[in-house]
This record gives structure tokens, C-alpha cells and sequence, in this order.
């Protein structure tokens, strides 16, 4: 089976976001960058898809140099090789246009099962997978809590308000992860040593045939809207006279009861 | 050129989202200051006395799909059928609801019509007669302006934020043949919650808990404030991990992000990743034993005490003010 995780690299999630000062972005000095939580899951799932049915597990970052790190991470849990789109072109660029490189990337090998994660904690955008499958004329299955595959059949749990859906479709597909589908592994120490004799292929937007055209920009990033201090309550020391005092407020005050 | 502002309205079960009206209520805020008309699609099987309701809100015009195919949803009939209408009408800005059904099939619709989406909105305007969304991102530490340049210009609305406004047409209905082919997935099974659950996602209040609420057990004051205030019950990463609830339950940035009028953190200590999940609350009260708790920060209301005292009683006074 020939599997391929698209992997993203972000801000570790206790990162301290500061915009610049123009509002053209966020600072990016002092940032610790990891693998996007929900790839975890990808490549965790593709690992065991490997480990069940053989195979190999490709993984595909579009991003800077420091990318490298997130391949190889995966590399180290487990996958086999990697490539790196490293293109100034797509550094900005929305999903769509990120899709666009994916989409071309892994339409050069063979494929039977693509993960992407439900969405990257950076643009918290949740729309690659998707655009991804529409892109390749496959289908796909979002925000996936369980999968299994039986020859082509492909089932998948979905969870929506108030049910879970239990989705049938067929490789090849797109499936995004979201937590529940597994718990991710860590790389191990020999993990890490061979991750770095495994093949990285390097790419850029023009060796792939792609424009890298974006449809959409962020034209101004903002510091989150100030909240005003909230009120400790204290009307006389007993939990009781507490709780009588935040039901008043929240009846009178906030008018939410 | 592109002209009209266009929504797609989601229906469960034969019946109408509250997202749908928040939509189009929203739509027609901009349709009016662009001197445009208010469209929406709607697919589902027998679904076509559902367009009336949309003309409450103010739609001018219903496009409306209806064949068996077309329920339960699937992505792919479901984005077939709405990229098709928009082709054939060409529709400026196209709004979609960022619950679990939008975000699926918006992010399909971006590839079917290659064009951008702003997604999970909080507050949608027209600049320069341009869609400007704005929206939170890194899980709410920062904000993004967003101007989408591909046509039609796509955003997904966050549900519970926008204001539902009455504004009655009679909205004319224009059946479309959504032209399917083969599907190429189908539903199985729906399971669904226990009846009464309430998602915490669609909730207009919502008791959470985390660790602090110490157990399984520990749930069952909050379950019972709760079914006081016709409220959901969350949970933190943490709670959820140790096995107490459930993964559906979890709020935060690997869990749900929730906009309710009133969210009451108990025991949870207020982690960034908790945060993502819930600061674009209306209100938020934190209980928490720890007068250093970072919830407290976020908090409207902050009660520095026991839950395990504080919850009980609250959930008497507010049984009282009900009565
Ligand atoms: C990649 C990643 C993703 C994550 N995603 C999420 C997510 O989606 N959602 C999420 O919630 N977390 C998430 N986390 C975890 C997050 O960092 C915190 O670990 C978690 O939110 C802590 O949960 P908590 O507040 O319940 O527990 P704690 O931080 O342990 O806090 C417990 C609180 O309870 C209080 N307390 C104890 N006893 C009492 C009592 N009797 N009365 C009143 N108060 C009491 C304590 O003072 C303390 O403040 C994520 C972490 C990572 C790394
Ligand atoms: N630059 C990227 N390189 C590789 N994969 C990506 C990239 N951006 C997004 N993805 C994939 O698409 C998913 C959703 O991302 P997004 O649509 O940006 O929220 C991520 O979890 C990744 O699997």
C-alpha cells in the first residue's frame, strides 16, 4: 500500500503569538516549531496501515528549510522517505495554492491512501484534505475517528453535533485526522539515527509545474480583541454566598440565565 | 460578473439548522449594502417547504435540490450539488456555516470552484465592495483579515456568533437538477447520542469540567447543574484523557471550539490549548480553587473556591431564580 501523510510544520501550541507591528504577520523569532498535533495522527495511521498491509509511508511538507526538522520527524516515527517543497513562491500561500503543490507532488508515485490532519493550528484553516481530494478526483472523509480498510472498501467514524457517522468510500482517498483515531508514537533513538539515511526529495513549485496562486490573504493580522478584567467574586467567604452572588450576576448583570 | 450573495443552508433530518438563519441573516446584512440579492441552496430529499422559512430571514431566492440522493449528506453529492447551482449562477460571496457538516463541505466546495475561503468567521463585512472576514487564528492569539481574491468569494460563519434577524420575503424557489453521478461515498450508519444530549457545539451554555472535578463521579454535579440550565456538558483534554468523558465532549484546540452565551469552567485550570477552544464565549465563569488559575484571566466572572461546594449551591440558587 503506498500511503502519503502531508505533514505542516507549526508553532508549538504554548507558543506566544506576537503580530508585527505592520500587521503584515506574526513575529516568527523565538518560536519553537513541531508537527502540526493533528499530522501526528496521520502519520501514526499510516504507520500502522504499513505495518498491517506493507507498503510505504511518503511524507510531503510544503514549507521553509526548517521543515526539514518535521520531515524528519516523521521519518524517525517511522516513515520512509520525504519531500520537501521549498518554494519562496509558497511561503504565503493560502490553501488552495498549497493544495495545488500537494496535489502535484504526490500525483508523480503511485498512491492509495492520503492523510492529512482536520486542520493546522497555525491558520486553523481545515480546508487542504479536502481541497487536496478534489483536486486529485478522489474522495474524502474529514475529521476521521476511526478507519479501517478491507481490500479497496474504506470505513471511516465521523463524528458530527449529537452522532457519529459511519462513512464508507474506496481507496484511493483523502482521510484527515482528528484526535481519537490513535495515539500517536513517539520516535525512538534508533528511529531517529536511521531517519537520517532516509531520502528526502527536494521541490519547488516550478519543477513541479505549478503556479502557486493564491485565492485568498490574510491582508492584516491583529492582537486578539482586549477582553475586559473579570470580577472575582467575594460577596462574603462561604462557597454559598459565592454562588448566590454569581447567580445574581449572571441573571441581572450578564442576563445568560 | 459575479453578483449576489448566496448561503448554503443546512438541514438535518428534514428540519433547518439554527446556522442556516444565522446566515442568512447575515447575508442579507451584506446583500443590502451591496444592493444585492440574498440566494440560498438547499439539498435534501423532500426538503422544498423548507425554503419558505428561509424568506423569513431574508432570502430572495431559494435554489433548491431535492432528490433521494441527496440524503443523508455526503460530500461529495453534497458539493456536486451546490457547485453546480453556483456555476450556473455565479454568485459573488457564497457563506457556509463552520459547523461539523460546513466544514466539510466548504473546504470541498474551495476545490470544486478553486477559489478561498475565510474559515470559521467571527465577524463578516463588506470593505471596498470586497467580503472582509475576519477570524481568529493560532487557536485565537491572533486575528486574521481576510480578503479572498477567487470568485465567489467563500467564508465559513462560526454557529452561535452572528445575530438571527427577521426580515420577511417571499423567497421564490427555483428547483435544480443537482446533476449526480455514481456516489462515491455513502453513509451507513448514524449513531446517535443518547436523546437529550445536548453537543457541546451547539450549545447555548455549556458546564465544563477538568481535572479538578476528580473523577468520573465528580461529573455528576456538573451533569446536574447542567440539566438546570438546559446546558451541555464539556470537558477538558485532561478529563477526557483520564477516560471521565468522552472525546465528542472535549473543548479546546485537539477538541471542539465552542461559542456559547455562557461557559462555566469548573476545575479546569485555563491551558492555552483550553482557551482555543473557548474564549470566543460571551460570558465565562471560572470556579477553581486556585486564586493563580490563567482561567481567571478570561473570566467575566471568577469564584476562587471548592467546586465541590461552590457547583452544588449555585445549582439551588439558580433552581430558585427559575421557579
Ligand atoms: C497539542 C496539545 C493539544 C491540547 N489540546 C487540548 C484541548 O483541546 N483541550 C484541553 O482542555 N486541553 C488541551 N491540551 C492540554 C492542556 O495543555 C492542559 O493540559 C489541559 O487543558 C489541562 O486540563 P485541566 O485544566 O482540566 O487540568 P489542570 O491543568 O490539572 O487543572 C485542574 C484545575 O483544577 C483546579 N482544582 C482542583 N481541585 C479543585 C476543586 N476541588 N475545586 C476547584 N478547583 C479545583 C486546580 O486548581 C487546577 O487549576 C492540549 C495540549 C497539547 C500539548
Ligand atoms: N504547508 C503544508 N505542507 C504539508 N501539508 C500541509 C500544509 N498545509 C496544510 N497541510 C495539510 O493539510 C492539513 C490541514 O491544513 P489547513 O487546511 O491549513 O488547516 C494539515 O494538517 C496538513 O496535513
Amino acid at each position: 500500500m503506498n500511503i502519503v501523510v502531508c505533514v505542516k510544520q507549526v508553532p508549538d501550541t504554548e507558543a506566544q503569538i506576537k503580530v508585527k507591528g505592520d500587521g503584515s504577520g506574526i513575529e516568527e523569532g523565538g518560536i519553537k516549531w513541531v508537527m502540526n498535533p493533528y499530522d501526528e495522527y496521520g502519520v501514526e495511521e499510516a504507520l500502522r496501515l504499513k505495518e498491517k498491509f506493507g507498503g510505504e509511508v511518503t511524507v510531503v511538507c510544503v514549507g521553509p528549510a526548517r521543515t526539514m526538522e518535521t520531515i524528519r520527524t516523521a521519518l524517525a516515527m517511522g516513515a520512509d522517505k520525504g519531500i520537501q517543497i521549498d518554494d519562496p513562491a509558497l511561503y504565503n500561500a493560502d490553501a488552495y495554492a498549497t493544495a495545488t503543490a500537494l496535489a502535484a507532488a504526490v500525483k508523480s508515485a503511485p498512491y492509495d491512501i492520503i492523510f492529512c490532519g482536520q486542520r493546522a493550528i497555525d491558520d486553523d484553516s481545515g480546508q487542504v484534505g479536502s481541497i487536496l481530494a478534489e483536486l486529485l478526483g478522489i474522495p474524502s472523509v474529514t475529521f476521521a475517528t476511526k478507519l479501517e480498510i478491507d481490500g479497496q472498501k474504506v470505513k471511516a467514524v465521523r463524528p458530527i453535533e449529537g452522532a457519529q457517522l459511519v462513512i464508507e468510500t474506496s481507496l484511493p482517498c483523502v482521510i484527515t485526522a482528528t484526535k481519537g483515531l490513535n495515539e500517536p508514537r513517539y520516535a525512538s533513538l534508533p528511529g531517529i539515527m536511521k531517519a537520517k539515511k532516509k531520502p528526502v526529495d527536494m521541490k519547488t513549485a516550478a519543477a513541479l509545474g505549478v503556479a502557486a496562486e493564491s485565492k485568498s490573504k490574510v491582508a492584516k493580522f491583529t492582537p486578539p480583541p482586549a477582553r475586559p478584567p473579570g470580577k472575582i467574586i467575594c460577596a462574603d467567604d462561604t462557597p454559598e454566598g459565592k454562588a448566590a452572588e454569581l447567580a445574581k450576576l449572571l441573571r441581572e448583570e450578564a442576563k445568560v440565565i | 460578473m459575479a453578483k449576489g450573495v448566496w448561503i448554503v443552508a443546512e438541514q438535518r433530518d428534514g428540519a433547518l439548522r439554527k446556522v442556516s438563519f444565522e446566515l442568512a441573516s447575515t447575508a442579507r446584512k451584506l446583500a443590502d449594502q451591496l444592493g444585492e440579492e440574498v440566494g440560498a441552496v438547499l439539498c435534501g430529499a423532500g426538503i422544498e417547504a423548507l425554503a419558505a422559512e428561509l424568506g423569513k430571514y431574508g432570502v430572495d431566492k431559494v435554489f433548491v435540490a431535492d432528490s433521494p440522493a441527496l440524503e443523508p449528506y455526503t460530500t461529495d453529492a453534497h458539493a456536486t450539488a451546490v457547485a453546480k447551482a453556483v456555476k450556473e449562477n455565479d454568485p459573488s460571496i457564497l457563506l457556509v456555516g463552520a459547523s461539523a457538516q460546513g466544514k466539510d463541505l466548504s473546504a470541498a466546495l474551495v476545490g470544486k470552484l478553486a477559489t478561498g475561503m475565510a474559515t470559521d468567521c467571527t465577524d463578516v463585512k463588506i470593505a471596498d465592495g470586497k467580503l472582509l472576514a475576519v477570524r481568529p487564528m493560532y487557536a485565537g492569539k491572533c486575528f486574521g483579515e481576510v480578503v479572498v481574491t477567487g470568485t465567489p468569494q467563500m467564508a465559513s460563519l462560526r454557529p452561535n456568533v452572528f445575530t438571527i434577524v427577521e426580515s420577511a420575503k417571499a423567497a421564490a424557489i427555483v428547483k435544480f437538477d443537482a446533476g449526480l453521478g455514481e456516489p462515491k461515498t455513502k453513509v451507513l450508519e448514524v449513531q446517535k447520542e443518547a436523546a437529550g444530549k445536548i453537543d457541546v457545539a451547539e450549545a447555548n451554555v455549556i458546564v465544563s469540567g477538568g481535572r479538578g472535578v476528580k473523577g468520573p463521579e465528580g461529573f455528576g454535579i456538573l451533569e446536574e447543574l447542567a440539566a438546570v440550565l438546559g446546558a451541555a456538558v464539556g470537558a477538558s483534554r485532561a478529563a477526557v484523557d483520564a477516560g471521565w468523558r468522552a472525546q465528542i465532549d472535549q473543548v479546546g484546540q485537539t477538541g471542539k471550539v465552542v461559542s456559547p452565551n455562557l461557559y462555566i469552567a469548573c476545575g479546569i485550570s485555563g491551558a492555552i490549548q483550553h482557551l482555543a477552544g473557548m474564549s470566543s464565549s460571551k460570558y465565562i465563569v471560572a470556579v477553581n480553587k486556585d486564586a493563580e488559575a490563567p482561567i481567571f484571566a478570561r473570566a467575566d466572572y471568577g469564584v476562587v473556591d471548592d467546586l465541590f461546594k461552590v457547583v452544588p449551591a449555585f445549582t439551588g440558587e439558580v433552581k430558585k431564580l427559575l421557579a
